[in-house]
């Protein structure tokens, strides 16, 4: 096996294609993280428990109802868009008067109340989830062995979130979408159901952290923990990223996803902390972010 | 300043048969809108105390009056964008002072606000693409570029990228296409040079001759009675007068008085 750097080959990509797929699902959850900000002006700290109810929605249809892998990719962010649809309407829509803060508590509360419904009826000791049977195995690149499923995120995410990109960037919808974040009032003077589109895009946003929740129960334990573990580094991208912008959330997910992995070939102890050091660099030369407009 | 002096009724004595056609409201022709009573609130604060006035259906009627009298929120006021208001609003025979901002539009009414409201993260297409139809008989994309040619050599510029002139014909171009036939205008000619406030005022001529009714808030006195046929003055959040166009003339001190110039 030939050598780079002096670490070998087949490390350096294994290290490389674990960091893509971190990338996916945090380039797919600050993306939701994102697209709600920039609207509801909402930091919607109830993604994490929302992308671990998505794994968890994946694997009740299968072991109650027998409903496949294939079906919960199209279900489950339906299911649990439509839940983030009535914690929209019927509890965040309420504070949208008061002070941002009221928004960031209220889902964090949330958050706790999800996470712990779920530890209290299925326990902290994680559930399986298999991979669909198409995606078994892996294939031989020839420099390094590819699982097929993880190829499978990595598409799959890279997809939905040009998708997304392309819905708000090119789209009359997208458009309604940047104008309301940008005036609210003069979007409903235009004859535009502004109230109707902030429901429509938390309700999208939280189904993209179910998505995202899907893609990762084969490959993580389906677990209550899983969202609160992650939304830490994926609020971190989002603070890199800068807040509200679409394309920087998608490209820092990536790009923070493969120096992650890297770091963990080259310098394994600082692999934990690596995100939170270029946060804080960041957030020293710019604070409003990578790709963040100032305000 | 001379090209906006009073193109009509200026010269001529005024007849009695004159001022009755100057005069849309005392014609038998139900108002297109109807504002009586109008009070509104920001807040604490009761910032309208009653306004009232008609507008006849093709007709161009402006809200004068110093900074501050209450014209740019009566505006706000009748598109339901201000947290209270009471009194009634009545467009098209249709009450909508319960009414939501977005109801208000789609019954026709649209609003081209001092601001521009430019949105920053849209193209100039985008930008007047946004609002939606409303209703059938708006203008067509190429009657709106045989107006405003500048907008469509710009359509894929960043919207806040235009000169002011520029932003502020596309804040107008993009309300005529909605099918909406009453415009209301909040300072069109705010900040622009004269050439560009001479297009606009062109501009509102050839829309009045296309069937818009059009209320429009001034602080350019001249402007105001080159375009419009009524005038109605705004003080302290109440209407104190109405003078016509073709009455101005006869009332240019008491004008004066009110506006403090």
């Amino acid at each position: 096996m030939f050598e780079i750097f002096g670490i070998p080959a087949a490390a350096l990509f294994g290290q490389l294609l674990l960091g893509l797929i971190n990338g996916s699902f945090y380039a797919l959850l600050s993306l939701g993280l994102a697209v709600i900000f920039g609207l509801l002006n909402i930091i919607n700290f109830a993604h994490g428990a929302q992308y671990m109810m998505g794994a968890f929605v994946a694997w009740m249809l299968l072991s109650y109802l027998g409903i496949n892998y294939w079906w919960a990719l199209i279900l489950v962010p339906l299911i649990v868009g439509a839940f983030g649809i009535v914690i929209e309407r019927r509890m965040i829509s309420r504070l949208y008067q008061l002070d941002h803060l009221y928004g960031l508590l209220l889902t964090f509360g949330l958050a706790l109340i999800i996470q712990g419904l779920f530890r209290n009826q299925y326990g902290v000791s994680g559930l399986p989830y298999s991979i669909p049977p198409q995606l078994q195995g892996g294939t031989n690149l020839g420099f390094m062995f590819l699982p097929n499923y993880r190829g499978w995120v990595v598409f799959a995410s890279l997809v939905v979130c040009f998708g997304t990109w392309f819905l708000i960037e090119k789209t009359r919808l997208g458009a309604y979408l940047r104008a309301a974040t940008e005036n609210p009032a003069m979007v409903g003077a235009f004859g535009i159901n502004v109230p109707r589109l902030i429901t429509l895009t938390y309700g999208f946003g939280v189904g993209l952290a179910a998505l995202a929740g899907v893609l990762a129960a084969p490959i993580y334990s389906v677990n209550p923990n899983m969202g609160a573990d992650l939304i830490i580094v994926v609020f971190a991208v989002v603070v890199i990223g800068g807040m509200g912008s679409i394309m920087g959330a998608i490209l820092t997910g990536f790009g923070l996803g493969i120096i992650e992995g890297l770091t963990r070939v080259f310098y394994p102890e600082a692999s934990a902390v690596v995100i939170f050091v270029i946060m804080a660099i960041v957030l020293m030369v710019k604070p409003t972010g990578l790709f963040g407009r100032a305000t | 300043m001379k090209p906006f002096r009073r193109t009509r009724g200026s010269s001529k004595p005024i007849s009695g048969s004159d001022m009755a056609s100057a005069q849309p409201q005392i014609s038998p022709a139900a108002p297109l809108l109807s504002v009586a009573d109008l009070a509104a609130w920001y807040g604490e604060s009761h910032v309208l105390h009653g306004i009232a006035f008609d507008v006849a259906p093709g007709e161009v009627v402006t809200l004068l009056g110093r900074n501050g009298a209450g014209k740019t929120t009566t505006l706000k006021a009748i598109m339901g964008m201000l947290p209270r208001r009471t009194g009634s609003v009545k467009f098209d025979g249709c009450e909508l002072i319960k009414a939501p901002p977005r109801a208000i539009a789609r019954a026709g009414v649209a609003l081209c606000p001092e601001e521009r409201a430019i949105f920053s993260s849209l193209s100039v297409e985008e930008n007047l693409m946004l609002p939606p139809r409303v209703k059938p008989g708006g203008l067509s994309l190429e009657q709106i570029f045989e107006m405003f040619p500048n907008l469509k050599e710009r359509l894929s510029s960043q919207g806040t990228k235009l000169s002011g002139g520029e932003q502020q014909m596309l804040a107008i171009a993009r309300i005529l296409r909605t099918g909406a036939k009453m415009l209301l205008l909040d300072e069109p000619t705010e900040g622009l040079a004269p050439v560009i406030v001479q297009q606009i005022g062109r501009t509102i001529a050839h829309l009045k001759s296309e069937g818009f009714t059009i209320v429009l808030v001034e602080q350019n006195f001249h402007f105001a009675a080159s375009v419009a046929d009524r005038h109605y003055i705004v003080e302290q959040g109440r209407v104190i007068d109405m003078i016509p166009n073709a009455a101005l003339d006869a009332n240019i001190g008491k004008l004066h008085a009110y506006l403090g110039v």
